[in-house]
């Protein structure tokens, strides 16, 4: 992790945001950013991820509290005085500008001189292994470069914050991921605070020191990537992030970390971390990432089931099996391709896992 | 092992030389294209090609007088102006003859044409036609025919009737450019100004070219905003808003350009407005209509629709990210829109522009019912011309040079801005 992170840089204050005085697009965010930090903002299209993002850039207007950046109000300052960078959706170059020129117009509007403006662009340029292109228009320009500059251009004039709303979006997928570590590397060179909007959640996991996950306009965790996997606060950031097999039961007992559930259809009962429920007698959603399921009777005794294999897909590193367990025909788990594996579709298997791998959350709306 | 290029020519799995079997696989297809494009190509040499060749040519024709007095003319070119002050026996005999016997409509119809370099030549003929019928009823041939002539007349001792002849002995003429342009010939066949009093056609066209780029300066003046209220309205709106601009398309031109005269007349609509809130007294009433003013005002709105569809369709495709990333990058509002908005409708205002400097250029109901005296434009000379006098010859010239001035602003715009920076949509 960054070691620069050490005080709040950007801080929303309690921000609800309407456009039509009916539906609250953001409900009371509260959300800290640290100088340096890269902080990802995931969630499906309609969460208010990009809201948030442009009350930041200053091109939308709470409609309730306050943005301080640097502890300083901002909701009053117009966005060609913030400072901040920005890299938009479809790059937002200028088509009848070179690069050059593109990268160029954040230092002219500041009235920097000719020579100090033709060095920061060359450096920009060389940032982003464009140097030779600056003369080049960006319809000239392949998608990948296009995005490079966009990237350059909102990082030249050395701004206080960089915003990136979805800026790999429109790339095929190998290009995207070379342009995750890029960009990742870049920002781990300046140091520069990054404010990143995205739905895909591998490249918040890649990229982000925090991902804050909206949904609904309410941001349902923040926290780091490995923690956000591992130990998801609720059902739909378990579902949202990653894959995981769900289950539904009444809470029969709770027990210090632990509480005992009754599965529905009578399937049996399931001993699982205590983490978003409610008392006994409620009804309560399971969740255990397919890579945590182990085949087999071993293990500690505990949460041991019998499954029958539905289906069975073969991608190379591991065998990806459908089972029907606890009459949840969904459920997956995943076998390393460790070259013992011989079972066929129809099979009966035995199966558990660790009662700390199996979380009890809320059930989804 | 290297592997050898070949230089020779390509060929196919079968041994038949590449190119020639491609042209043999193509031909069926071109020959498929040029039928489909055929009809429209016939359309196009009908109804454009051929009737601006006709109108080329007829600019410049003079054959038709050749027809009905060849051996006139033929002796004419034999005639020495220095040595003899007026043509040989043999022109008067042969114009005596033609007379005689030529068709009488051919006749009729030169006359009009010789009318246009001299005025009097009508009645010349005329009396002296009637002079030759008499002789060829009796079957009485005169010794002389130039001391016959000149009796009947004696304009035919007036050697500048036969200079102006001159003018019409060659099947082409230049007379036509030369009239439309202010210009004649004086007695000798120099080419000289028109008197004063007659010079109508320079300041005719110095006028068109006035209004034309003033209707086009306004048009782009009120058809930006509107044109960038549409492209940035939510579809609601800007689709009612569409409609505004498109319902003048569905009024017939008359009606629209009557209503201006409602609107602009002294006792109009917006006078009495004025009037009535004080701001002009009775007698101070503005004229806005059948003058230049009233032609600029009607022919900017009739116009104004070709200006907001071009500039339209190029704004709509401007992503509104741009302005955001400009005022993010640091620009102030009005800055962003001088250097990254404005420079992006330069294919809109430019296609804009030329399409309505085209139409206005060449405008001709609106300037005729609002203009009055002052307002007329070029086209409705070419429109009286027409239809009037019937002198197509004048008309074909005048039209003739509208189609140049049109292609040296085409000529001239590509060099500017470039006409593949043109976009109609």
């Amino acid at each position: 992790m960054n070691s620069g992170i050490e005080k709040t840089f950007v801080k929303f204050e309690k921000i609800d945001k309407s456009y039509d005085g009916e539906v609250l697009v953001v409900k009371n965010l509260n959300l800290d950013i640290a100088k340096g930090e890269f902080v990802t903002m995931l969630g499906p299209s309609g969460s208010g991820k990009t809201t948030t993002l442009m009350m930041l850039a200053g091109f939308e207007t709470p409609t309730n509290g306050e943005i301080y950046l640097d502890g300083m109000p901002i909701s009053k300052i117009p966005p060609y005085e913030r400072e901040i960078g920005m890299v938009f959706q479809n790059y937002a170059l200028f088509p009848h500008m070179t690069v050059q020129e593109n990268l160029a117009f954040p230092l002219e509007v500041r009235k920097i001189s000719k020579a100090e403006t033709k060095e920061k662009v060359q450096k920009a340029l060389d940032m982003v292994e464009l140097g030779e292109f600056g003369t080049r228009f960006p319809a000239q320009l392949s998608g990948g470069q296009q995005q490079r500059v966009a990237l350059a251009r909102a990082l030249v004039f050395e701004p206080r914050l960089v915003l990136m709303d979805e800026p790999l979006g429109a790339l095929d997928k190998n290009l995207r991921e070379q342009m995750q570590y890029e960009i990742k590397h870049i920002h781990d060179r300046i140091g520069i605070t990054v404010v990143y909007v995205t739905h895909d959640q591998s490249e918040a996991l890649t990229m982000s020191n925090r991902i804050a996950v909206f949904n609904d306009g309410v941001v349902q965790q923040l926290s780091t990537p490995d923690i956000l996997y591992e130990k998801p606060e609720n059902s739909f950031v378990a579902q949202f992030i990653g894959e995981n097999n769900r289950m539904i039961g009444t809470i029969k007992s709770m027990e210090n970390n632990y509480c005992s559930v009754e599965l529905e259809n009578g399937a049996g009962s399931v001993k699982a971390l205590k983490v978003n429920v409610g008392n006994v007698g409620e009804k309560t959603q399971l969740s255990v990432r397919p890579e945590r399921v182990s085949l087999g009777s071993e293990g500690n005794g505990e949460n041991v089931f019998t499954g029958k294999v539905e289906e069975l897909i073969y991608l190379g590193d591991h065998i990806r099996v459908r089972l029907d367990v606890c009459g949840n025909n969904e459920f997956i788990v995943k076998v390393p391709n460790e070259g013992s594996f011989d079972y066929n579709e129809g099979d009966s298997i035995k199966l558990n896992w660790n009662p700390n791998d199996i979380r009890a959350l809320d059930l989804p709306n | 092992m290297e592997v050898p290029i070949s230089t020779a020519e390509l060929l196919t799995t079968d041994g038949i030389p590449l190119k020639q079997s491609l042209k043999k696989a193509e031909r069926k297809n071109k020959l498929r294209a040029f039928l489909l494009v055929f009809p429209l190509l016939l359309f196009i040499i009908v109804t454009f090609v051929m009737p601006i060749g006709d109108m080329l040519l007829r600019s410049v024709d003079d054959a038709q007088i050749n027809t009905v007095f060849p051996n006139t003319f033929e002796e004419y070119k034999k005639w020495d102006k220095e040595k003899d002050e007026l043509p040989p026996e043999e022109v008067y005999k042969a114009l005596f003859l033609e007379l005689a016997y030529g068709d009488k409509i051919q006749v009729g119809r030169a006359l009009t044409r010789m009318n246009y370099s001299k005025s009097g030549w009508k009645s010349l003929i005329k009396t002296t036609s009637r002079a030759i019928k008499k002789v060829v009823r009796k079957e009485e041939f005169p010794d002389s025919y130039k001391d016959f002539l000149i009796e009947t007349n004696e304009n035919w001792a007036n050697p500048t009737f036969w200079y102006a002849m001159g003018q019409m002995v060659n099947a082409t003429t230049p007379i036509y450019y030369f009239n439309a342009i202010d210009m004649t010939y004086d007695e000798n066949q120099n080419v000289i100004r028109q008197e004063e009093n007659r010079r109508v056609y320079v300041q005719t066209w110095l006028k068109t070219l006035k209004v034309s780029v003033y209707v086009t300066f306004f048009c782009l003046v009120l058809g930006f905003p509107v044109a960038h209220l549409l492209a940035n309205l939510p579809l609601r709106y800007s689709n009612l808003l569409m409609i505004f601009v498109l319902l003048p398309f569905w009024t017939s031109l008359l009606v629209r350009t009557t209503a201006w005269i409602v609107m602009l007349q002294q006792q109009g609509v917006i006078n009495g407005i004025l009037v009535w809130l004080g701001i002009l007294n009775d007698d101070g009433r503005l004229s806005m209509v059948y003058n230049e003013t009233g032609t600029l005002i009607a022919m900017t709105q009739i116009l104004l629709p070709f200006m907001i569809l071009p500039l339209y369709s190029v704004m709509r495709v401007i992503p509104k990210s741009h302005m955001r990333a400009a005022q993010n990058l640091g620009a102030k509002p009005a800055t962003a829109f001088w250097k990254v908005y404005l420079p992006q409708t330069i294919p809109g205002m430019s296609a804009g522009g030329l399409l309505v400097f085209v139409l206005a250029i060449g405008y001709f109901i609106t300037p005729e019912l609002v203009g009055g005296k002052d307002g007329k434009l070029i086209g409705s000379w070419i429109a009286y011309h027409l239809k009037t006098t019937l002198n197509w010859g004048l008309c074909a010239a005048l039209g003739a040079i509208l189609l140049g001035v049109m292609l040296v602003f085409y000529w001239l715009y590509n060099k500017i801005v470039g006409i593949d920076n043109i976009k109609l949509g």
